[in-house]
């Protein structure tokens, strides 16, 4: 009984400890005007690894975006873009930096998504033989687990795309609004001030032709 | 026999777990004052738990190490009415946990309780941040060990709640469709509305412009032709 209850426990131990370094952080956070955010992580070398990102609302719908990794070295850049998705095997053991910029824009703030993946999902349950291969039950559901999340990646996807169009129409609602209005008034005040004007020039010839005449 | 196994295997298992919530995960770096809001768009009825580490940098050993008794961090959720679900203070680790009973961008706010301003020495306090949403907020670990479950039966299990949030996603998804729908029809009918105005405006304002330009100029002329005596005069100015 001790033999089997340690067995586990290690299997346990061996599971929570690969945990720290398989999994993935998905964060949704504004990035204020001329703000820059970066994120720390550390990774172990040869872990593959993925960083997306995707601009959800506010302005031109752009960031720019860098990857750097331990040394400083420079593995992704890219300025003013909309979305993207980086994969890449860890050179180096240390802590990856990556951030977010908005300096470049005066006064909106965005919303950026990001998502980094780092290394597999981890194992469901602690395996006693992970070596015998799976019966045909247990890969019929594991294979159904890979598509369902594919499934919920798309709609996480969907989701960013749908916000950002109504983000997107939203805006051009209330710029309809603003706009009838504003332009209604300058309408007015124009052509108002328009016939003053005229008005004005024809009353100062009067008095000019009022000397002349007298 | 096989009960007392489970037993032990169901308190290492919450040990671990336990111990879990303080792995090593994504980390940045926060100021004294400042706060930290993160959002979450999830559906109703999805549970959201995060776990967060702080460090503060000593100067003299120039590591990050634990932070000192005392200084926690403050975590405030607001629902998508803005009403706050969640406002406690908690120590510098902590794990917050709540349920959405509105779907909608929800917004998690962090920031530090430090009222004296030397406590920071001018550095910036490391937060290790963790928020698992939905199905990955399950603990299949601690299920499989309370409900007893085969292999079989956890993965299916797993498959279930997927497919559930598959499901309610679904559901935010034609709710939200609405809404934008709605939002696009309105500037439409905005568009349209400010058409027809701004036309009948300018053909308003024309009218009234040349009639009252027309009635004194009229006025102008009868003027100018008293003054100047026996002269010929054109009659359009």
């Amino acid at each position: 009984m001790c033999n089997g209850y340690i067995r586990v426990l290690v299997q346990v131990l061996c599971a929570h400890l690969l945990c720290g370094w398989v999994h993935g952080s998905e964060l949704t956070f504004e990035l204020p005007d001329n703000a820059k955010q970066c994120f720390y992580e550390d990774i172990i070398i040869g872990t593959k690894c993925t960083l997306e990102f995707q601009v959800v609302t506010g302005g031109h719908y752009d960031v720019d975006c860098r990857l750097e990794d331990p040394d400083g070295a420079v593995l992704y850049k890219e300025m003013k873009k909309q979305y993207d998705s980086f994969t890449f095997n860890a050179p180096k053991n240390g802590t990856y930096k990556f951030c977010f910029s908005n300096e470049f824009s005066t006064f909106t703030h965005k919303t950026v998504y990001f998502d980094f993946q780092v290394g597999d999902d981890p194992p469901l349950f602690p395996n006693e033989n992970r070596v015998t291969a799976l019966t045909q039950m247990e890969s019929a559901c594991v294979s159904i687990h890979e598509a369902l999340k594919s499934v919920i990646d798309y709609q996480t996807h969907f989701r960013l795309r749908e916000a950002q169009g109504r983000s997107r129409a939203e805006d051009l609602n209330t710029r309809v609004a603003f706009w009838s209005i504003g332009e209604a008034v300058i309408l007015l005040v124009v052509s108002i001030s328009q016939v003053v004007l005229l008005r004005s020039f024809f009353s100062d010839k009067k008095t000019t032709t009022t000397r002349v005449g007298s | 026999m096989v009960a007392i196994k489970m037993h032990l295997t169901l308190y290492t298992v919450l040990l671990f777990n336990f111990f879990n919530s303080f792995v090593s995960a994504l980390y940045f770096h926060i100021g004294e004052t400042e706060k930290k809001c993160f959002i979450e768009e999830i559906p109703d009825e999805t549970m959201i738990i995060g776990n967060y580490r702080t460090q503060l940098y000593d100067k003299q050993r120039e590591e990050y190490l634990p932070a000192t008794q005392g200084l926690g961090m403050f975590v405030e959720v607001k629902d998508p009415d803005e009403k706050i679900i969640l406002s406690r203070q908690y120590g510098s680790e902590g794990r917050f946990t709540f349920t959405s009973h509105t779907p909608g961008e929800h917004q998690i706010c962090l920031h530090s309780n430090s009222s004296k301003f030397a406590l920071f020495a001018g550095g910036m306090l490391r937060v290790h941040l963790d928020i698992q949403v939905g199905e990955h907020a399950n603990n299949y670990a601690e299920i499989a060990a309370k409900d007893k479950l085969t292999e079989l039966q956890l993965r299916v299990r797993q498959l279930v709640e997927q497919v559930d949030q598959i499901q309610k996603e679904q559901n935010y998804q034609r709710y939200r469709e609405e809404r934008f729908r709605q939002t696009s029809e309105s500037t439409n009918q905005r568009v349209l509305w400010w058409s027809i105005v701004q036309t009948l405006i300018l053909v308003a304002i024309g009218f009234w412009q040349m009639r009252h330009l027309k009635s004194f100029f009229e006025a102008k002329k009868l003027v100018v032709v008293y003054f100047i005596e026996g002269q010929m005069l054109k009659t359009e100015l």
